[in-house]
């Protein structure tokens, strides 16, 4: 069971470039710290998936014992665990985060 | 209910012996905050990891310590 989860972690990750682990969707967030993670990729202009985790309590453990990260938002991009909402928002200002989606080719 | 900051302050200090940490109060009423480390065994580590030392310093109260923490790490300046 707790490995079902972890695969379908794994395969999410692959199959998409950029995906968001959050609290609610990217319409509606349902925590600050999630919203403000949408509020940076969305500010960039970049594509990317986002997956509720409250939709699903094994995916919510889950997506902690997959990245060993306590909480949630959780950023991937390129199948890579990058941080999540402090780290996200350092790199940002920092514009490593640019650079970052820039390297990999999903900056527009 | 998150714990108050010199609880958090004494973990951190507990896990990361060398740390040196500052805790404020975002909004001061206890609910958020922002913790700022500083630990030469931050040096050569990736942000992940090091935030994920500090958590490990946190383990046992991750629940309650987590929600509304904001964490800032640097490995400091001579």
């Amino acid at each position: 069971m707790q490995n079902e989860v972890l695969d379908r972690i794994r395969q999410d990750i692959t199959e998409n470039d950029v995906v968001l682990y959050m609290k609610g969707s990217a319409a509606f967030p349902q925590c600050g710290f999630s919203a403000a993670v949408v509020q940076v990729l969305e500010s960039l202009d970049v594509k990317f998936t986002d997956i509720d985790v409250l939709s699903d309590p094994s995916l919510r453990q889950g997506i902690k014992d997959f990245a060993n990260w306590p909480s949630t938002p959780q950023l991937y991009v390129k199948g890579e665990f990058v941080g999540g909402c402090d780290i996200v928002r350092e790199m940002y200002a920092a514009g490593e985060l640019q650079k970052l989606l820039a390297e990999k080719g999903l900056l527009k | 209910m998150p714990m108050d900051a010199a609880m958090l302050e004494s973990l951190i200090k507990t896990g990361i012996l060398d740390a040196d940490v500052h805790i404020e109060d975002i909004r001061g009423d206890g609910e958020y905050y922002v913790a700022y480390v500083v630990s030469r065994q931050f040096s050569g580590l990736t942000r992940i990891q090091q935030h994920q030392m500090v958590y490990k310093a946190l383990e046992g109260h991750l629940e309650e310590a987590v929600y509304g923490l904001q964490l800032s790490t640097s490995e400091g300046q001579d």
